[in-house]
């Protein structure tokens, strides 16, 4: 058998699709992370919270009103998109005329809140959530056996990115939230309501988060750390693409899972710091980020 | 609004959320459990004995231990009678995060500040060695309940602490070798890269070489990974017949649930659960978990007064039945407050430490049992297989009894130990 450095090449093509299994999850967090960063300035870090309470309510429909997967997949999203919204209205537009550090103690402190009452009620093991039937099962491909619902989760998130990117950079709605990061004042002059704007982006990037959510739950369990595990990485992610870029996290996602995954091939001990050493070296080189637009 | 200043920001936000805890509530006290007397017994070290409960309260660990260890605590105490002849007992507690570093600051700061007398409980056994050293330096009393580590009652072993309910050598002998004695003679691990984790994986090896099987290799995963499907992977292309999951908690329940969703099962090779507990179990939910064969001290539905305590400690614990480290932690602390009783006083942690190795031990969760010269706790352990949904027939009915280890099988010879406290 052919090898690569002592692995074979057969191993190394199954690290690779598992990497970018795993990237597409990155990539949908950090692609609401960046959109929001990009419009509101606000360093959303209850973003993590939002993609568990994505997991929770797919998990609260199931066993409460009986609402299957697929209609958690709907259902969640808005629900906590909405919620997203409602926080943004109460809470975060109070900070609009502060540093933005107010913005991020505010998310942190809401994320640990969130966190912290998921955790009394249900514990730290997680709760079980069966994955739909109709997912069940995979591919024999000759290198690795791909179970068929974490290939749905590569196609779903690669659908749901180039959206996002679609209507973001392609459409009349996207060029008013554009313009609306750079000039808000001018652009409100335009008879834009840019309040309402921002309420409604805000809550299309953690309404991104809890989608995640939902296609992460029957992968790992619904549990209340599953955010906080991974918010870290994802803003490692946000950062190396680049603050506010969307196209840079959407990459950069894909890659760094990718990146992660050979890690754990070839030092797995290494495997939970490598993408912060690469977010050094990106900074050392390109302190803006690799798809960043200078300042 | 420059990049800087944005990175600035992230960098913070980075450190907030590795060092600031999430539970720094934890330290809270809860009031007193009974009145102060008017005159306690001159040789109490002071009017209180105070037993701090240290473990995880927020992480992978926090359902096995937890919140679950300081209820089981609490009843120890009230099931004694709230006071040892007259000193009332009071039960703090504390989250160590996993971390040796934060752990051993609690458990200093517990014992020359706050006049803690005794520590119970610590899991993950990098803590919990860490905690050991500190007990007997300041001599007082360490009971483990949490931790898995051989160690504590070998080579690191101290007249101050007793390690109580499972150890790494009796989870090799019992799962490893019950597996091996079922064909599987090839092994290759998954191993939590820690003090635990690397001391699991060395017994289960040497059970598994001395019944003629083979180790394949093994890969090491950072405590507290989401993701396995990549190590499991790597364990397929290994080709091993077992896939030994030297870890626990959170990363055992991971694990399995990726290896039944890439079909590592289907494809011939066999998962082994080297540490599973009824919260892990019950978080997989029985159509992943069953068949699984595990080792445990402690089973809720054994005779009735395992189960009439469960059902008491379930009640106040949100529906949830003790797992092994509870019912340890349960166990210890009345054998302590025993000792203490027996010695008329706490002052001198070796004193109590030898008085509690002096009494046989007897609780309604163990039976009888005794503590070795090494610290260790002697008890028989049991090879239970995980029911399937069709055989289970009530809430947290999910263990079938495959075999039971007799107490003096189930623990590793005193004449193989390394404890200095046994040197022949």
């Amino acid at each position: 058998m052919t090898t690569v450095f002592g692995v074979p090449v057969q191993a190394l093509l199954g690290q690779l699709l598992v990497g970018l299994i795993n990237g597409s999850f990155y990539a949908m967090l950090s692609l609401g992370l960046a959109i929001i960063f990009g419009l509101l300035n606000v360093v959303n870090f209850a973003h993590g919270a939002f993609y568990t309470l994505g997991a929770f309510t797919a998990w609260f429909l199931l066993q409460f009103a009986g609402v299957n997967y697929w209609g958690a997949l709907v259902l969640a999203p808005l629900a906590v998109g909405l919620a997203g919204a409602l926080v943004e209205r109460t809470l975060i537009k109070r900070l609009n005329s502060l540093d933005p550090i107010y913005g991020l103690l505010l998310t942190f402190g809401l994320a640990l809140f969130i966190q912290g009452l998921l955790q009394n009620k249900y514990g730290s093991s997680g709760q079980p959530y069966e994955m739909p039937e109709s997912l069940t099962g995979g591919y024999a491909l000759g290198f690795m056996f791909l179970p068929r619902y974490r290939a749905w989760v590569v196609v779903f998130s690669l659908l749901v990115c180039g959206a996002t990117w679609f209507v973001t950079e392609r459409t009349r709605l996207g060029s008013y939230l554009r313009a609306a990061t750079e000039n808000p004042a001018l652009v409100q002059a335009f008879g834009v309501n840019v309040p309402r704007l921002v309420t409604a982006t805000y809550g299309l990037g953690v309404g991104l988060a809890a989608l995640a959510g939902v296609l992460a739950a029957p992968v790992y369990r619904v549990s209340p750390q599953m955010g906080s595990d991974l918010i870290i990485v994802v803003f490692a992610v946000v950062v190396i693409g680049g603050m506010g870029s969307i196209m840079g996290s959407i990459v950069t996602g894909f890659a760094l899972g990718i990146i992660e995954g050979l890690t754990k091939v070839f030092y797995p001990e290494a495997s939970n710091t490598v993408i912060f050493v690469v977010m050094a070296i990106v900074l050392l080189i390109k302190p803006s980020g690799l798809f960043g637009r200078t300042a | 609004m420059t990049s800087l200043r944005n990175l600035q920001m992230v960098a913070l936000a980075s450190l907030m959320v590795g060092t600031v805890p999430a539970s720094a509530l934890a330290q809270a006290k809860p009031p007193a459990q009974a009145p102060a007397p008017a005159q306690p017994p001159a040789q109490m070290t002071d009017k209180v004995i105070k037993i701090g409960v240290l473990n995880d309260q927020s992480g992978l660990y926090a359902d096995l231990s937890g919140k679950g260890s300081v209820l089981a605590a609490k009843m120890a105490v009230e099931d004694f009678g709230g006071q040892v002849g007259g000193t009332p007992v009071e039960v703090i507690f504390a989250d160590h995060q996993n971390k040796p570093d934060i752990g051993s600051n609690v458990a200093r700061q517990w014992l020359d500040v706050d006049k803690v007398d005794v520590i119970v409980d610590v899991p993950t056994s990098s803590v919990a060695l860490a905690v050991s050293e500190i007990a007997k330096t300041k001599n007082k009393v360490f009971l483990d309940s949490g931790a898995g580590s051989i160690d504590l009652t070998g080579k690191a072993c101290t007249p101050n602490t007793v390690h109580w309910t499972y150890d790494t050598y009796a989870l090799a002998h019992g799962t490893g070798s019950a597996v091996v004695a079922n064909g599987g003679s090839s092994w290759f691990f998954l191993t939590a890269d820690y003090a635990f984790g690397h001391a699991l994986e060395k017994d289960v090896s040497d059970v598994v070489k001395a019944s003629g099987g083979k180790v394949l290799g093994a890969v090491r995963h950072p405590l507290n990974t989401a993701d396995f499907s990549s190590f499991l992977l790597q364990a397929q292309s290994s080709g091993a017949k077992v896939i030994g999951l030297a870890n626990a908690g959170g990363d055992t329940i991971n694990a399995i649930k990726a290896a039944s969703e890439f079909g590592i099962t289907e494809g011939g090779q066999k998962l082994a659960g080297l540490l599973v507990f009824i919260s892990d179990v019950h978080a997989l939910g029985l159509p992943s978990a069953k068949g699984l064969q595990l080792t445990s001290a402690f089973y809720w539905d054994t005779n009735d007064q395992t189960r009439a305590f469960s059902k008491r400690f379930s009640e106040r614990n949100g529906g949830k039945v003790p797992t092994m480290v509870h019912a340890g932690v349960y166990s210890s602390v009345l054998h302590y407050l025993k000792a203490v009783q027996a010695l008329k006083s706490d002052a001198d942690g070796k004193a109590v430490v030898a008085q509690m190795k002096a009494m046989p031990t007897e609780d309604p969760l163990f039976g009888k049992g005794s503590i070795r010269a090494d610290g260790r706790k002697i008890h028989p352990m049991y090879l239970y297989e995980v029911k399937a949904p069709s055989e289970s027939k009530k809430p947290w009915d999910y263990y079938k009894l495959v075999r039971t280890i007799p107490a003096e099988q189930a623990f590793r010879p005193l004449a193989q130990s390394e404890c200095p406290l046994v040197k022949k």
